[in-house]
């Protein structure tokens, strides 16, 4: 049977562009087609990418990517609906090349990253949702539906990421359980770049910070605050886990509207311009909730197969989906040469992730999700644990100082010991 | 209904955004008649703050806000959400920073 390309990319984000890029490298046909009217105007992140796995597929992207800032300063807090404990950490090593990681808005970076892949020979279709996979008769995935159009190909790389409506056609995965699964929000406030730098004490403005918040930004419940600096916006928003919110009292909306006016968070944004509000969902449930990743015919890499940790302090998704995209276009393309795109024939692709940090990471860190989703203490009694420690050793009011252990003691107590000892032990295992 | 707290209006963002709105053509419906807390559950967790409840309590949705997260899908794609597709041929919303 003739087919009208060797490969059929469905996605232009992260893992889809790397992998259509790869194929069209290797002399595939390869057509990329994206549902939004350019590459990025369905996607969202928080967000930050780290360099590594990008730097693996273009060496230079520094030069030629619209990065936003180097993030320089990483910034955790434990907030109570009334105080806010930070840690601002920096460091020279965040300013080593390959090592280092920087903001992004996914508009004008999925744009980039899809142009490398149109000048690299792939045929890019935007503006047009794939509806429906093709079969043949064996049940075997040989092309995309959209419309009125079929278009075949030797493979099919799902890259549609985490609210694909296409993998239970691929690989009978309908979608994943709520409980694993957290909503995003987001938005996206202007200010002029030199007022960015001033706010948040970073060398220059090409310098940025992170900031993860836990506890009164999602009112208790499992989740936490974001902010990211870009050049001349800053990206603030919430990630929660949505069976938790489904039983909040308060919105996910206003969480986000909570945390904006909360006393520690209000001056950053201040006098600036709300440009956008976001929303996107975050699998939380890591390898546990990961569909199988071939079928015949077709492989998944990206949000769509769930690659995704949870780690608390960082969340990572868009360096495996470069990864996998990579791993994706370099294996499909080594079995189209082979003339065996059946799933055994698209195997390696997963003995790729396997090899890579990629897989390692999912298995090392698959007990998180379970830790973080009942680690609610974090999210309430800690914030405010450190909260009446805090007061105690700052505020001073003429009465008898006390020991630090005297300090500490009441508001340890409140939480329980053996609490602590029991969280600490379960984060050491799972994180 | 139990207690929820809501002060903000989300309209006023979504006005910031860009969006080409499929006119009478429904990404998402909804079953009739939906069930009160599913439908109560996707007040709290839709990040548009499409699922409302009017003065006189009853329950209103309208998709041309989506921010096509799927968020509804995953909480309640068993329940009350009948249909979820993605909006047709450039339709939808258009993310400029994302």
């Amino acid at each position: 049977m003739d087919f009208d390309f060797d490969a059929i990319v469905v996605g232009a984000g992260c893992a889809g562009s790397v992998a259509a890029y790869e194929l069209a490298n290797a002399n595939k046909s390869v057509l990329l087609i994206e549902r939004g009217e350019n590459a990025g105007s369905k996607n969202m992140t928080g967000g930050r990418i780290y360099s590594h796995s990008l730097k693996k597929v273009f060496p230079n992207f520094e030069k030629e990517a619209p990065l936003e800032r180097r993030i320089t300063h990483e910034r955790i807090s434990l907030m109570a609906s009334d105080s806010n404990f930070s840690i601002d950490f920096t460091s020279d090593a965040m300013r080593e090349e390959g090592k280092d990681s920087y903001s992004v808005l996914r508009g004008p970076f999925d744009q980039w990253l899809a142009s490398k892949a149109e000048d690299a020979g792939a045929e890019c279709l935007f503006g047009i949702p794939v509806e429906s996979l093709v079969k043949d008769e064996s049940g075997r995935i040989i092309g995309v539906r959209a419309g009125e159009d079929e278009i075949t190909a030797h493979v099919v790389i799902l890259c549609d990421g985490v609210n694909s409506l296409l993998t239970e056609e691929a690989v009978g995965y309908k979608k994943p359980p709520a409980s694993q699964i957290a909503v995003g929000i987001k938005q996206t406030f202007m200010l002029p770049s030199q007022v960015i730098t001033d706010r948040i004490l970073a060398a220059s403005d090409e310098e940025g910070a992170a900031w993860m918040i836990a506890g009164d930004a999602t009112k208790g419940k499992f989740g936490g605050g974001f902010m990211y600096t870009n050049k001349e916006s800053i990206s603030l928003g919430i990630v929660a886990g949505i069976e938790g919110v489904a039983k909040s009292e308060y919105p996910i909306y206003q969480m986000m509207e909570d945390l904006k006016n909360h006393p520690s968070i209000a001056p950053l944004v201040k006098d600036a311009e709300i440009v956008e509000h976001s929303g996107h969902m975050v699998p939380e449930g890591g390898i546990n909730i990961m569909p199988r990743l071939v079928g015949d015919g077709v492989m998944l890499a990206g949000e769509s197969a769930m690659m995704c940790i949870n780690f608390g302090y960082a969340v990572r998704g868009m360096d495996y989906a470069i990864a996998a995209g990579q791993a994706a276009g370099l294996a499909a393309s080594a079995a189209i040469d082979a003339e065996d795109t059946s799933q055994t024939g698209l195997e390696k692709y997963v003995t790729l992730l396997e090899e890579s940090f990629v897989l390692k990471d999912m298995r090392e860190f698959s007990k998180a999700p379970a830790f973080m989703e009942g680690f609610d203490r974090m999210f309430g009694e800690y914030p405010e644990m450190v909260r009446d420690i805090m007061n105690e050793m700052f505020i001073v009011d003429g009465s008898p100082a006390k020991h630090v252990k005297a300090m500490a003691i009441p508001a340890v107590k409140k939480v329980g010991l053996l609490n602590i000892l029991k969280d600490v032990k379960g984060a050491m295992k799972a994180l | 209904m139990s207690e929820i707290n809501i002060s903000v209006n989300v309209d006023s963002y979504l006005a910031k955004n860009k969006y080409e709105v499929d006119e009478g053509n429904p990404h998402i419906v909804l079953v009739e008649d939906p069930d009160d807390a599913e439908f109560d559950k996707l007040i709290r967790v839709c990040p548009a703050a499409l699922y409302k409840r009017r003065d006189n309590n009853t329950k209103f949705f309208d998709y041309s806000g989506c921010l096509e997260c799927g968020t509804c899908r995953i909480l309640c794609g068993d329940t009350i959400i009948k249909k979820w597709e993605n909006p047709g041929p450039n339709m939808g919303v258009e993310f400029r920073f994302g």
